[in-house]
């Protein structure tokens, strides 16, 4: 993997800190009137998602990360491993519990997910933004109501639970944000 | 079918200037007033040369070289190297050793590798020299100029020291390099920090210089946030090892120099200017010295700014200010790029 020195840092560059891969944030060049120069770097390591600042000599030179993301199409879950698939080669990738996280609730068979590998194995899976899933509980709500109010929490097939509007009901397919575990609307059918 | 494909991506390329027209003419307009401030206190506008046969000596300026293509003229080496200056110092020096009293220059100064919100490698420098004035009388007129340039009604003056003294309860000449490694300790500057201490205990890097380099991290990360955020903040009297091209006091354990803050910027620094030409040489020669330990290029000394030393620099003090800063300082820019035509990237 090829070096690359803070002032080729930029946004979005993959590079090895502390054996870990991360991505930076920000770059910033500081240089004291009469001193060496230094970098203020923001980065978020990308296995545990921890943003944090580190300063670096100016010139200094870290090795890139070998971390690429790639679009596959959630298969299925066998309780252990969660299955993707590319759907042009139809290669198959599992990712474990500790990639996929907290948006195992958000993983609907068919989407595609884009998932980050760091020297060919899955560290993240990040489902599309919006997905569609059903409503399997919730309390039934008063007739009439409209959207607003505080809504109800309701629970959906893969588990989440998101708060809905009070018209909304058990059976329903909903669209919600998973970037902000927000309802959105009723799905368009 | 080829023209076709050039005007398809020239249409992607950014050629449009980075600064607007309303920025470019107020950037005019101040640049006029400082003229008049300078033409209204009978100090000359001088121009010397952007390229020179010497670069300064200062460890952690890197310029940019200039080499000139093969002629007669240029057979040897040395008369094939030239640098754009980092800064008209010198040249500016030699001129006051040749007579002029008060001058002032506004110049492009070039130093390689500088790239971020507040630096370009190219860049605009103002620099002005004051024949008899002390420290305290060029800062009063910084001072003066910041006024009539960022419309400022106040201002605060600190020594490095009580800084020091204010937020780590520390004489920062006293401090051991170990107290100032252990003040080091957020996570964010720990690793550098132990990359310096480390490199000193090694015998690599002199003590006092990883001393500097620690005082420096210590103050960017903690004191320069908090200083000048409402009024210029005037620092004085730094560390003797920090002196640079600055007179001591008369303990020696300070030189005359100072540097303005404001709003997160490093906007000026000046001098009480050292005059002492074998003073000045050895400075030099330690500046070389820490660029052997750093692995930097030696820099030959710039015989013919020495050789005006000796001859007799009147008792002046000097200050360079960053033009580009100044101008984002005064219209509220928050990157460098708004306030120059192209910036490096684009040029």
């Amino acid at each position: 993997m090829a070096n690359f020195s803070t002032n080729e840092f930029k946004a979005g560059l993959k590079v090895m800190i502390d054996g870990e891969p991360c991505s930076i944030l920000e770059n910033e060049y500081v240089k004291p009137g009469k001193g060496q120069a230094f970098n203020r770097v923001r980065i978020r390591k990308l296995i545990s998602g921890k943003v944090l600042e580190k300063t670096f000599r100016s010139g200094e030179s870290v090795e890139g990360a070998d971390v690429m993301d790639t679009d596959l199409a959630y298969l299925y879950t066998d309780g252990e491993f969660w299955h993707f698939m590319n759907n042009e080669t139809f290669e198959q990738i599992a990712a474990d519990a500790k990639a996929v996280g907290d948006n195992a609730k958000w993983l609907v068979e068919n989407d595609v997910c884009t998932l980050t590998l760091f020297n060919g194995s899955p560290i993240a899976v990040t489902p599309p933004n919006f997905v569609e899933l059903e409503i399997t509980e919730t309390d039934p709500g008063l007739k009439g109501d409209t959207a607003g109010t505080g809504g109800k929490p309701a629970t959906l097939s893969t588990g989440a639970v998101v708060r809905v509007p009070l018209f909304v009901q058990q059976g329903e397919v909903i669209k919600v944000d998973t970037r902000s575990g927000e309802y959105v609307s009723r799905a368009q059918k | 079918m080829a023209s076709t494909y050039h005007a398809h991506k020239n249409k992607l390329l950014n050629w449009q200037p980075g600064a607007s027209i309303e920025t470019l003419r107020k950037r005019a307009a101040l640049l006029a007033e400082i003229r008049r401030f300078f033409q209204k206190r009978n100090v000359l506008e001088l121009e010397t040369p952007c390229l020179s046969r010497h670069s300064v000596s200062d460890p952690f300026l890197d310029p940019l070289t200039v080499i000139r293509s093969e002629s007669e003229q240029a057979e040897t080496k040395e008369n094939k190297t030239f640098y754009l200056q980092t800064s008209p110092e010198y040249a500016m020096k030699r001129m006051l050793a040749a007579g002029f009293s008060d001058i002032f220059q506004i110049s492009k100064c070039f130093r390689d590798d500088e790239i971020g919100r507040y630096h370009n490698p190219e860049f605009t420098m103002l620099e002005w020299y004051r024949s008899g004035f002390d420290m305290q009388a060029l800062i009063d007129e910084v001072v003066e100029l910041l006024r009539l340039c960022l419309k400022t009604d106040s201002h605060q003056q600190v020594t490095y020291t009580q800084l020091f003294q204010t937020h780590f309860e520390l004489e920062p000449n006293r401090a051991s390099l170990k107290t100032l490694l252990d003040l080091c300790c957020a996570d964010n500057i720990r690793d550098y920090a132990k990359l310096i201490y480390q490199d000193s205990t090694c015998g690599k890097l002199s003590k006092e210089a990883a001393k500097d380099g620690l005082l420096q991290l210590l103050f960017n990360t903690y004191i320069e946030p908090y200083i000048g955020a409402e009024a210029p903040c005037i620092v004085t009297h730094f560390p003797a090892s920090q002196a640079a091209l600055a007179k001591l006091d008369d303990s020696g354990q300070f030189g005359l120099r100072f540097e303005v803050y404001y709003k997160q910027i490093e906007l000026a620094n000046g001098f009480e200017e050292l005059t002492c030409a074998k003073t000045q040489r050895m400075r030099f020669e330690k500046d070389n010295e820490l660029r052997r330990q750093l692995g930097k290029p030696q820099r030959d000394l710039d015989e013919r700014f020495l050789a005006a030393l000796e001859h007799g620099l009147p008792s002046c003090a000097g200050v360079a200010l960053g033009m580009d800063r100044l101008i984002m300082l005064s219209l509220g820019k928050s990157h460098i790029q708004e306030v120059l035509t192209f910036d490096f990237n684009q040029a």
